[in-house]
């Protein structure tokens, strides 16, 4: 399923006129909300992670929840592996964990447990036992911070099967994709682009969004761009400045599983794409799109599919960490080769 | 089982000394300079990041004690590998200071330690260095060299596989490794009385079979004599762990604000420890401070640090190949394409 952003625009409108309930949040705020939301439906909810209780959270997202239910917001001991592997436990035991691991760089020893576990419980109990768990994580750079706080991991998590992968870029996406992930039953990797954290303030809609479904915030003939977390606010800005072309861009939200009619339906319109991703180029989830539109929209393609990505590089720190980044201007180029081509 | 882990203090709160430390002038000179240099490199440090002229810092206020205590008792062909807290082990080993700002301000170029210098770069994410510097005593062990090496990490890192795996590798294969714990009481926002139910951290190096010792950290002579202790065992391939029971005077770092959970009472609490103020007031009984003394270190330490920032303010701007440079040996293909895009 496929929504349009001016139809949600509209949507806030006519709830705002109606009900004028809402208020603009960013997505820290949209977080907050969409975790206090769901722990109040199903108190089988429960937050863990490392000072997520007293302190909120290093990113404040989970503020005010200890003060609220200071038995289901738990700080734990410093322990990544740990607090994936009881998440594990708790999510087949019953409970529904939102695990938080602090920065995107120490995901990694959380990893072991996902790749081993959480994608394989169902299936290695055939469906006795499952594993409905949300690893909630800030990732991606942009904030000038000390290394390993500005990777961008999604790859690892889709490239391993029995998880789903979901990735915001606003506010409402945020608020409704994460209470999804949470009602979800099987285990999800929600990455937050920490980047636009408070970039970007909006009302929510009170349209729900699956997990699985792309947003088409543009349409477009010329050039189809694809992209996820904050990089969509940079291709926003790219198409800014190549006005003369008309681009249809897509933001995906899921990664996995993949909203795989909005990009063949796109790109078999205009026969060209970019696709922009903060990771580095090598097997990162670019090359997986560029496959799939080969496979499935060959004979409709005008030019190769494209992308624009960080670096197979280190993400440099604070001083040279712009350089890395894919910029407006690198994906506006990109744009334009696209549609010279 | 039973067991016992012995605590270790030489200096009271007010500087007197429960026993002759048998520590030379120079050497206690020495510490208290570096000491004071530390906190004088950290205050600017917190400063600088204020100003707007430095990133995220990882302030080391109240802890330099441990820090310079345990540098100052290894011989120059051992080897620290440091979290991101020991900037005061760092200089006290020979790290040049404007590097360590450079880094700091978020350029790599800062980390590119001197060959002449045995500290191994900062490691950011928690305790996974304890396996490196096993690994690498490991080496020395293997290469049939007499260094020792010494590892740093805090309380919080006490609960992460990383240690406990690379401790018990040291245990197994006897090496010369001293775990230096600096158990600052706090992990960010997690006290450490949260972080484990064991009564100390030094006793978690029985469970791998050698021993573990408390000392009192902010007691400059308690952690220099017993690191010196446990850096000869270990050269001997006996490992210990060693519990500097300290306090982290600061936020975890420029982005943290421990009011949100901590007391001012416990700060104030652990200020009357101060760690230089008490061996001050030991070297004043001793007849080895004076006021012109201080005058001079502090001067002495303010120029230093002065310079220093100016250094690391004045270094060229990094080009865009540094980026990619450092990445392989050879540069592969991909790379170069990448390097030489627009």
């Amino acid at each position: 399923m496929v929504s349009e952003g001016t139809n949600e625009r509209r949507l806030v409108l006519v709830q705002k006129e109606s009900e004028s309930m809402t208020e603009a949040i960013n997505i820290v705020g949209a977080l907050n909300k969409a975790l206090h939301d769901e722990m109040e439906k199903d108190n089988l909810v429960i937050v863990l992670g490392e000072d997520v209780g007293k302190d909120g959270g290093v990113f404040r997202v989970t503020e005010g929840l200890f003060e609220k239910w200071p038995d289901r917001v738990i700080d734990t001991p410093l322990a990544e592996t740990g607090i994936a592997g009881v998440s594990i436990g708790l999510a087949a035991g019953g409970m529904k964990p939102v695990a938080e691991i602090q920065f995107d760089g120490f995901m990694h020893s959380a990893l072991d447990q996902m790749i081993s576990h959480a994608g394989r419980i169902r299936n290695r109990s055939r469906g006795r036992f499952t594993c409905p768990m949300v690893l909630r994580a800030p990732y991606g750079g942009g904030i000038k911070a000390l290394e390993h706080h500005s990777d961008s991991p999604e790859a690892y998590y889709v490239h391993t099967p029995g998880l789903k992968v979901v990735v915001p870029a606003t506010p409402n996406d945020a608020y409704w994709l994460l209470r999804a992930s949470i009602q979800d039953p099987d285990p999800v990797v929600f990455l937050e682009p920490k980047r636009v954290y408070r970039a970007i303030k909006e009302e929510i809609s009170d349209r729900p969004i699956k997990l699985g479904e792309a947003q088409i915030i543009q349409s477009g003939d010329d050039v189809t761009v694809i992209s996820w977390g904050a990089m969509v606010r940079t291709c926003t800005r790219a198409i800014e400045k190549t006005k003369d072309i008309s681009v249809e861009l897509i933001n995906l939200r899921t990664l996995k599983p993949l909203d795989i009619d909005a990009i063949t339906n796109s790109v078999k319109k205009t026969g060209r794409c970019v696709i922009v991703q903060e990771a580095p180029r090598t097997c990162g989830f670019a090359s997986e799109l560029i496959a799939l539109i080969n496979e499935k929209a060959f004979l409709n393609l005008e030019a190769p599919p494209m992308r624009v990505t960080g670096y197979d590089t280190v993400i440099p720190l604070a001083k040279m960490e712009a350089e890395y980044f894919p910029d407006e201007n690198r994906v506006a180029r990109m744009i334009e080769k696209a549609a010279r081509f | 089982m039973h067991f016992s882990i012995p605590y270790f203090q030489v200096l009271d709160n007010d500087g007197n000394a429960k026993q002759d430390p048998e520590v030379d002038k120079e050497t206690i000179k020495k510490a208290y300079e570096l000491m004071v240099l530390s906190r004088i490199f950290d205050e600017t440090a917190m400063k600088l990041q204020r100003e707007g002229r430095m990133y995220t810092y990882a302030p080391l206020k109240g802890e330099e004690a441990t820090q310079i205590g345990s540098a100052l008792a290894l011989k120059d062909e051992d080897w620290i590998f440091p979290s991101y807290r020991e900037n005061g082990s760092l200089i006290a080993r020979g790290m040049p200071i404007d590097l360590l700002y450079l880094y700091w301000m978020g350029d790599e170029r800062g980390m590119h330690i001197p060959e002449s210098v045995n500290n191994f770069p900062i490691c950011i994410p928690v305790s996974t260095q304890i396996p490196h510097a096993v690994g690498f005593a490991w080496a020395a062990k293997m290469k049939k060299q007499k260094s020792v090496t010494m590892v740093y990490f805090g309380d919080g890192g006490t609960s992460r596989g990383d240690m406990h795996e690379g401790m018990n590798f040291a245990g197994v294969f006897k090496l010369p490794v001293v775990f230096l714990c600096r158990n600052n009481q706090w992990a960010i926002s997690m006290p450490r009385s949260h972080q484990t139910a064991a009564e100390t951290l030094a006793q978690k190096a029985i469970a791998y079979g050698f021993e573990g010792i408390q000392v009192d950290g902010n007691d400059f002579f308690a952690v220099y004599l017993a690191t010196k202790e446990a850096v000869e065992k270990a050269r001997k391939g006996r490992p210990v762990m060693i519990e500097c029971v300290t306090y982290r005077m600061a936020d975890h770092t420029t982005a943290d604000d421990a009011k949100k959970y901590r007391t001012e009472e416990e700060l104030a609490q652990w200020a009357e420890k101060d760690p230089i103020e008490r061996l001050r007031k030991y070297m004043k009984g001793q007849g080895i401070w004076s006021e012109s003394y201080q005058k001079k270190v502090i001067e002495d330490c303010q120029e230093k640090i002065e310079e220093a920032v100016k250094k690391a303010e004045s270094v060229p701007p990094q080009t865009r190949d540094d980026v990619f440079k450092h990445m392989y040996a050879t540069m592969p293909w991909f790379l170069k394409e990448q390097m030489n895009e627009d």
